[in-house]
């Protein structure tokens, strides 16, 4: 089949992406040690670039490219333009961090590019092959990514389980992809679908490898019982590492499973929802109740993202358009919010000493009151009160779920969001309630700040005013 | 009847964004901050005051009816209106507010702008929830409002204030996430988030006590009944004095307007079939809690637990329709009870404001709230005794305050319906008289107990003018409740005629307790 250069003008933010990333690495040569900031402005400006290449090429109906193996649709539109401007907020938090503990290397920007271009690929996938290439790449940068700081311990302890237990959620994925591909024939998510529709659901091979699909979903998105990795990683992790890992790709582990389990399982639905039903009460219910526990606010977070996914999974297991468009909402929303909560610990953190515990949040009111005002944002708006983005999206998850008459999950769900209420109002509590036992100046440069209150300022603004996010994602599943 | 200006878009966004300016008004000249405060709060309560002048009380329908998109794609409007019931809860919360303003004014000391600021927005948020036609909008407004309770409980209440105020947001938290669930199951049922749409909408037997039970929980903990209303003595107690007049005046009132708005129109087939519970909640609330007040130490503990005990008539007074219904068949007394239990939450909010304040008054004298820590205050602070005790009488009912008047038409309406019901409900003239007497007995009168107390300056020009104004509206609706009860009687009337018709459809027919058709036969005893 001939090459079709027209192939090429979709995938434009990709290519941005990849070259920029290049860029960096080459660039890096001949930088000076004092002169390492011209990496992040590189960064930044390759993303912004994506972003309006996103929009440039966006819009318009779904489209198949290089033999159906890229898509583009509503969907991956609006996936990366979020996975993009959340890992500017990544970059610009991540800055000063790096800048004080010397790690301000090429190598940083060039692992995280390539990282967010593993997420646009996954986000593009039409086929088992480029949703794993995508994947992989993803992780590989983050095992390194996890270790980056590699004079910390717990950095390397942190990468090691990450990678084990990554590669084994990946090994899953994939004894479940060679399984569907004997069942099917093909790896293009489109003729799978339309296999599973011609022969129906009784395939025992296909059911079997459905749940190793689901297994491997459940690793990547670090839900119970896969979650035994998240806690460990975002506790070693340098907090920058943790921040980026726990807020974009979240967005490209919801488009892994709507590509595979919408896309291309749709027909078995019936056979994944009870699957991803127990994984999401699971979820829920461990990831709050054990988040209650923790004194590290990188482990409370940790199990925060936990219970979350639960609730993504509950928009996708509604199986309905609404379900879908309520879990995207749900996913940027939630992507928005955690990075937004770990800035706030990059900028409390200063030369020789991290935000690792909840103490250090203690009286931050007093220390400066706006970022008290935006993290407590980010920590009703995690915990579901209105008028934060926050309840829209449990909001919107709860209505999906009741509308196909599964009110019993809604109502489990509902139960334990009171119990995440309470480790949520505890950091408000520490905040604000507590007296400072530190007088340490908080610095940061006007960018950080400006970037901070866009942050939280928008999860106040979509709250009131969710009708236009809300009518991207219902256009994405119409 | 669409408005033609947005007025309570101003008076729940007044408030707010002033409360916006207050905040960033900082802490630098402390005055400037609370003069802006205090000038938006009145500036509020006259805009407020708009709805009252400007309100047809000829008819049920809703007014001031403001209409306008929100989010489309789910049928969610940012719907508001007002009728007789909500008005004068809406004017009750602009009103006090600016009791907290001043009371507050030199006694925080810790960061005042973000006091007032707090306070300035919850007025606003509570606005809000008395005027939200759609459910989704009456629920942002209504979690929204634990935001800013929470932190003033939290920043600047007593020793214990973050158990206090955590127990607080749980408990409430709790009670409504159900409610939250219910209003998606009827969604989908009505297709539209619309309250009115809610009142008309057909629903089975099951379905209607599962609702009921969800709005229960989240209005039962606001109010708050028996026994879910731990966590109010313990707010009370370790909030500040604006916090607590705030909860005590209006939050709980938020619960009782819960059941007028929701429960009683929305699921009345499940109200008549489980009102037995509510009245049984009710009247342990009145008795026992009375008992509890008797033996409180703490002063604002002791009005706290009045506090339930009195919003223990108020729902007496809601459910007892359908005992009245079934006993007789007429709905006079039907429209008495509710009407009572409306007026009996006006004048809670008046007394047990000036209450919290005469407390106040007395802990930032002495910094104790202990009953035994005083004694012959009168002698000391003779304005200050003067004031208390005129606001015990009418906490205990007095004729001639507004006390008195709720609490008469409550137990008038619970004797049509069943004597004992009246019999039991009336233990609070005796209860409430014996707990708050003896506090003002203990606390105002007799020797000069010790040194502080003699040492003790009377009210200054600010103490006098918050008591003062709130004395004498407890004086003007006690001795003349007609313009309060006119307003509400026409949506009392149709809230009534709503309640009193079965909303059970064709199909479960023979389970209606109510009258089937039309309100003119109601089932004989």
């Amino acid at each position: 089949m001939p090459f079709d250069a027209a192939n090429l003008l979709p995938i434009l933010p990709e290519i941005v992406v990849a070259i920029t990333a290049s860029l960096v690495l080459m660039v890096d040569l001949y930088l000076k040690d004092k002169r390492k900031g011209v990496n992040h402005a590189l960064a930044v400006i390759g993303l912004l670039v994506a972003i309006g290449f996103t929009g440039a090429v966006g819009g318009g109906a779904q489209e198949l490219f290089f033999d159906g193996n890229v898509v583009r649709d509503a969907m991956s539109d609006l996936l990366k333009g979020a996975v993009l401007v959340i890992s500017i907020f990544a970059f610009v938090y991540a800055q000063p961090w790096l800048k004080d503990r010397g790690l301000m290397v090429g190598e940083y920007y060039a692992l995280g590019l390539f990282a967010v271009l593993g997420m646009l690929v996954m986000i593009d996938a039409n086929s088992f092959l480029t949703l794993y290439l995508g994947l992989e790449l993803l992780a590989l940068c983050f095992y390194a990514l996890v270790a980056f700081d590699r004079d910390s311990p717990t950095g390397s302890e942190a990468a090691m389980k990450y990678f084990v237990l990554g590669a084994l959620g990946s090994g899953m994925l994939l004894y479940g992809i060679s399984m569907i591909y004997g069942a099917t024939g093909s790896i293009e998510f489109g003729v799978v679908a339309q296999a599973i529709a011609e022969q129906g659901t009784k395939d025992k091979v296909l059911i079997f490898g459905i749940a190793f699909l689901v297994i491997g979903i459940g690793f990547k998105f670090g839900a119970v019982p896969f979650h035994m990795w998240v806690p460990d990683v975002y506790e070693g992790a340098p907090t920058p590492v943790a921040l980026f890992l726990s807020s974009a790709p979240k967005i490209a582990a919801f488009a892994l499973a709507v590509r595979l389990l919408v896309d291309a399982m749709g027909g078995l639905q019936a056979d994944w929802q009870g699957m991803l039903a127990i994984l999401a009460v699971l979820s829920m219910g461990l990831g709050n109740l054990v988040a209650i526990a923790q004194t590290n606010i990188k482990r409370m977070m940790a199990y925060s993202a936990i219970s979350h996914v639960g609730f993504i999974f509950l928009g996708l297991l509604a199986g309905s358009s609404q379900g879908y468009s309520a879990a995207m909402f749900y996913a940027i929303v939630y992507a928005l919010t955690t990075a937004g909560a770990f800035g706030i610990m990059i900028i409390l953190s200063r030369k020789g000493f991290d935000v690792e515990h909840l103490e250090d949040l203690r009286g931050l009111n007093d220390r400066d009151s706006w970022y008290a005002a935006m993290m407590a944002i980010m920590m009703f708006s995690a915990a579901g009160v209105p008028p934060t983005v926050g309840f829209m999206a449990k909001l919107l998850v709860l209505e999906a779920v009741v509308r196909v008459d599964m009110v019993w999950l809604a109502l489990v769900a509902v139960f334990f969001s009171i119990i995440g209420a309470y480790y949520y109002l505890r950091v408000v509590k520490l905040m604000y309630f507590d007296r400072p036992t530190t007088d340490a100046p908080i610095l940061t440069s006007g960018g950080v700040r400006a970037v901070m209150s866009v942050n939280g300022l928008t999860i106040l603004f979509l709250g009131l005013f969710p009708a236009a996010l809300l009518s991207l994602c219902q256009g994405a599943f119409a | 009847m669409e408005s033609v200006f947005p007025l309570l878009t101003l008076v729940i966004w007044l408030p707010i964004f002033g409360g916006m300016v207050v905040l960033a008004s900082g802490d630098r000249d402390t005055n400037l901050s609370k003069w802006i405060a205090l000038g938006i709060a009145v500036l509020t309560f006259l805009v407020s005051l708009g709805l009252w002048i400007g309100f047809d009380s000829a008819t049920a329908d809703m007014q001031f009816v403001e209409r306008g998109a929100w989010i489309p794609t789910f049928n969610v409007w940012y719907f508001l209106g007002v009728d007789g019931i909500s008005m004068p809860l809406i004017v009750l919360t602009t009103f006090i507010t600016i009791f907290v303003m001043v009371a507050g004014w030199d006694v925080i000391t810790y960061r005042p702008s973000q006091y007032m600021a707090a306070f300035l927005i919850m007025e606003g948020l509570m606005v809000g929830v008395f005027s939200a036609l759609d459910a989704i909008l009456f629920y942002v407004f209504w979690e929204a409002m634990l935001i800013p309770m929470f932190i003033i409980i939290g920043v600047w209440g007593g020793p214990n204030r973050v158990y206090a105020t955590i127990k607080f947001f749980l408990y409430t938290f709790f009670g409504s996430v159900f409610m939250l669930v219910a209003l998606i199951y009827m969604y989908f049922q009505a297709d539209s988030f619309s309250i009115l749409d809610f009142h008309e909408l057909e629903l089975g037997m099951s379905a209607q006590v599962l609702i009921f039970i969800a709005f229960l929980l989240a209005f039962a903990v606001k109010v708050p009944m028996f026994p879910v209303h731990t966590w109010l003595p313990d707010a009370h107690v370790e909030a500040p004095t604006g916090g607590s007049v705030i909860l005590a005046a209006i939050m709980l009132k938020i619960g009782g307007y819960g059941f007028l708005r929701f429960s009683l129109p929305i699921t009345p087939d499940a109200s008549a079939s489980l009102d037995w519970l509510i009245i049984a909640l009710s009247l342990i609330a009145v008795v026992y809690i009375g008992f509890v007040a008797l033996v409180q130490q703490d002063m604002k503990k002791l009005i706290a637990y009045s506090s339930i005990a009195h919003m223990g008539f108020v729902t007496l007074g809601f459910f007892i329709l359908f005992a009245l219904l079934r006993h007789s068949g007429e709905s006079t007394g039907a429209v008495m009870g509710i009407e009572g239990g409306m007026v009996q939450m006006i004048s809670h909010g008046f007394i047990s404001a000036a209450l919290f304040l005469c407390v106040g008054v007395l802990y930032d004298r002495m910094h104790s709230r202990q009953i035994a820590d005083y004694g012959g205050v009168i002698n000391t602070m003779p304005w200050f005794g003067g004031f208390m005790v005129f606001f015990a009488m009418s906490n205990a009912g007095l004729p001639g305050t507004s006390g008195f008047v709720g609490e008469f038409m409550v137990i008038l309406a619970a004797f049509r319906a069943d004597f004992w019901f009246a019999f039991l409900a009336a233990t609070t003239l005796v209860l409430a008289a014996a707990f708050t007497l003896w506090m003002v007995k203990r606390v105002v009168y007799g020797e000069v107990k010790n040194e502080k107390v003699a040492a003790l300056a009377d009210l200054n020009r600010r103490e006098v003018f918050n008591l003062g104004a709130l004395a004498a509206v407890v004086l003007l609706f006690g001795l003349w409740p007609a313009p309060l009860v006119d307003v509400m009687h026409k949506s009392v009337e149709h809230l009534v005629a709503q309640v009193s018709v079965c909303k059970l459809p064709a199909a479960q027919a023979a389970d209606c307790l109510l009258a089937r058709p039309a309100p003119v036969a109601f089932l004989a005893p």
